[in-house]
């Protein structure tokens, strides 16, 4: 097979090189920054059911992530990942998807996952690390995942989460199920090798993946163009693996969602792989731990602060007679409520109890397991007072 | 009952756990429709398509990234890597991913349907990077399941157990023995239970703890000492993690001395593991020092490989120093 197609390459007897730059990638926008239609683009159909919940859900993560950054700065959490700036890139592909796909995230991706109909509740018992967290308090904070919603669970490393997305959209499709997978990650993490084998992979064994890459100007601190990569971004990675291969503006949510919504259909229908890059700006910090001061300028946030997503989104509902400005307020009012009130609630629930330290490391504990949180609990109820999180009920409890 | 070399063995373990169940799929460098570079996964693609046993492309940690999705999915991935040596860019998806999985879910999600196949170990001429016995460290992982056999009928039974494991398993195929060591396997199903060591040959003085192709050098130490008069009890571990202390500890309480060998280098290496634990369990009745019998701590040499190589003459007299300290 290698031969065939080595006999049917061009013969040149000239040497020349293709420029670094031969493949320059535009990017799809519907909606400009004003808020407007592009005259002769074709806003995606959307109804006014969907456009509303996509919008109900940007204001519920953008309150969510304001409302926690601040307790984390008053030091009721330790840690937070905003993902302000970055909304429409995650939930404008989410709704493009069906409930049955599966939503593979970094951690920036709240938007999906709230989308999905995570409830206001379950984020906060994660964010709690209580004992009604899903991942029973093991991760840190925005570590969400639900199988009941076909999110995976959030890990720290970086990338991991590509290649998997391409196994399980293998799965997918000898199953037969009519569902795809679809994966986000960072500009960062597509340097990564997982990145590289993962798209390679997808692109050979033809898997419905849709590869979402945020590209939000930074991985920490460093800046994407010239220390991240040279080239044209990600997207051209894409074609070099062999797939199809779009960029949108990932503030313009419209785009996103007709993007993702064609890209579905390629992976389902065709089983073909789709990297879409999503151009954006991450207008937080990395995480709560980072200070951009350090390394980027105010005038460069306030560019990006004109593109917002939400009021760009909001100025194109308004203008639809969709919705009205006080409309908004008072979707915003009851968010940030809804938020506070089950901040309060969860803050007050206990950690798991010391028992599910052992569990979940093997389908069963083992004798060794047994006999180690055994001995822990001997030792905590020698020092209870050093161990206050545990110690109350360490015998009987409710486990 | 069949005459196979241990190969032979582990294809026809994969052979079945792909007729019974449709979910399970093998896949790994060049181990499609060529069978792989041992011929592990011979005729597999022949009988089952190359949906279900394919090539990989030339990338370690791609093949575990996919393997721990397609296991997360609730199908039964059977990755092949081509040598132990060859693991390393894989090592974070195993032991940051496919162990943790299940944990930092909270049992949400869990790739229990993955099993990782690879030869490992020396005696073949195969200089630093085709003879290495990694399993030291992935046994520090907490979450993994490790395995490693010693001869055809465990292997099949053992793989077989292994691929159906609710949990990620690292089975580690002695390549050595790959062709050398034949015996009589059973073409139908059957399984053995993961974490228990097996005591393969009974005797009251001296207890020695093996594990894989090692436990062929334990076995020959142990002939040799009968010669002398010294009555061997030589005990597969069989599986790495968990591993079986309650088998180990009750033979040294019985005979009150241990030697514990490996192909691997002595600084912690897992034989450290059983040293320790079993100084623990047991230091009443320890009558000499546990022994570790090992290879050198250096990289694994080619031209002095029959010098590095921890054959039985090692063993045999670690056994005699241990009887006469």
């Amino acid at each position: 097979m290698a031969q065939d197609k080595q006999h049917q390459l061009e013969i040149v007897t000239k040497p020349s090189f293709l420029d670094g730059s031969a493949l320059q990638i535009p990017m799809l926008q519907i909606l400009k920054e004003d808020g407007t239609v592009h005259k002769g683009a074709k806003a995606p159909e959307i109804d006014k059911d969907l456009a509303l919940k996509m919008f109900d859900t940007m204001q519920f993560i953008r309150i969510l992530d304001e409302r926690m950054i601040a307790a984390q700065r008053q030091g009721r959490i330790s840690f937070y990942l905003s993902s302000l700036g970055e909304e429409a890139a995650s939930i404008g592909s989410a709704a493009a998807l069906d409930d049955g796909d599966m939503i593979m995230g970094q951690y920036r991706e709240q938007g999906a996952l709230a989308y999905r109909g995570f409830t206001v509740e379950q984020f906060m018992d994660q964010l709690f690390s209580n004992e009604r967290d899903l991942g029973k308090g093991r991760q840190m904070p925005v570590h969400y995942g639900c199988a009941d919603l076909n999110f995976m669970t959030i890990a720290s490393p970086l990338a991991t989460q590509i290649p998997q997305a391409t196994g399980y959209a293998y799965g997918q499709k000898m199953d037969k199920t009519g569902n795809c997978t679809i994966c986000y990650f960072g500009e960062g993490a597509a340097s990564e090798g997982d990145f590289h084998a993962a798209l390679n992979m997808a692109a050979v064994y033809k898997v419905p993946a849709i590869f979402f890459c945020r590209n939000n100007g930074y991985a920490i601190s460093t800046p994407s163009q010239g220390e991240q990569y040279a080239g044209d971004g990600i997207a051209p990675r894409g074609v070099a693996y062999g797939m199809k291969t779009i960029r949108v503006d990932g503030n313009d949510i419209l785009a996103v969602y007709l993007a993702t919504q064609m890209a579905r259909k390629l992976a389902v229908e065709e089983n073909e792989p789709v990297l879409i890059e999503g151009m954006s700006y991450r207008m937080a910090g990395h995480s709560t731990s980072d200070d951009p001061t350090g390394y980027r300028t105010r005038d460069e946030e306030d560019a990006w602060r004109a593109k917002d997503p939400l009021a760009r989104f909001q100025t194109y509902l308004i203008k639809k007679k969709w919705l009205t400005e006080k409309d908004a307020e008072e979707i915003f009012a009851e968010k940030k409520a809804a938020v506070l009130a089950a901040l309060k609630k969860s803050e007050k629930v206990p950690a798991p109890h010391i028992d599910e330290l052992i569990n979940d490391v093997y389908d069963t504990p083992t004798q060794q397991l047994k006999e180690q949180l055994e001995q822990l609990k001997a030792h905590i109820r020698k020092y209870p007072e050093a161990y206050p999180k545990t110690a109350s009920r360490i015998d009987g409890g409710d486990k | 009952m069949a005459n196979m070399n241990l190969l032979q063995a582990i294809n026809s373990a994969l052979d079945i756990a792909m007729a019974k169940n449709d979910k399970v799929y093998s896949f790994g460098e060049d181990t499609g429709a060529f069978g792989g570079v041992f011929r592990a996964t011979s005729k597999l693609t022949d009988k089952y398509g190359r949906d279900r046993n394919f090539n990989t492309p030339l990338v370690e940690q791609g093949i575990l990234g996919f393997a721990n999705g397609l296991a997360s999915q609730g199908s039964y991935a059977v990755a092949e890597i081509q040598f132990g040596d060859y693991i390393f860019p894989a090592f974070d998806q195993i032991v940051n991913e496919s162990a943790k999985f299940r944990y930092r879910s909270g049992n949400e999600f869990n790739v229990g349907g993955l099993t990782i196949r690879t030869p490992y170990g020396g005696g073949i001429a195969g200089g630093h990077y085709h003879s290495q016995s990694p399993e030291a460290y992935f046994a520090h992982t907490p979450g993994l399941k490790i395995v490693m056999p010693r001869n055809p009928y465990m292997a099949k039974g053992l793989l077989l157990s292994a691929i159906f494991d609710p949990n990620p398993v690292l089975f580690m195929e002695p390549k050595r023995l790959y062709r050398a060591s034949t015996g009589e396997v059973p073409e139908e199903e059957y399984t053995l239970e993961l974490g228990k060591a097996d005591i393969v040959r009974e005797g009251k003085d001296l207890t020695i703890v093996a594990w894989g192709a090692q436990v062929e050098m334990a076995e020959k130490a142990a002939e040799k000492a009968a010669e002398d008069g010294i009555d061997c009890e030589v005990i597969d571990l069989v599986s790495l993690l968990p591993w079986d202390i309650d088998t180990v500890a009750k033979s040294v309480m019985k005979t009150g001395r241990l030697v514990v060998t490996q192909e691997a280098p002595l600084t912690n290496g897992f034989a450290s593991e059983v040293a320790a634990t079993i100084q623990d369990k047991c230091f009443l009745y320890l009558e000499s020092p546990i022994a570790r019998v090992c290879g050198l701590d250096v990289p694994y040499p080619l031209c002095h490989e029959k010098e590095y190589f921890v054959d039985h003459l090692k063993v045999y007299e670690a056994v005699k120093a241990s009887m006469f300290y």
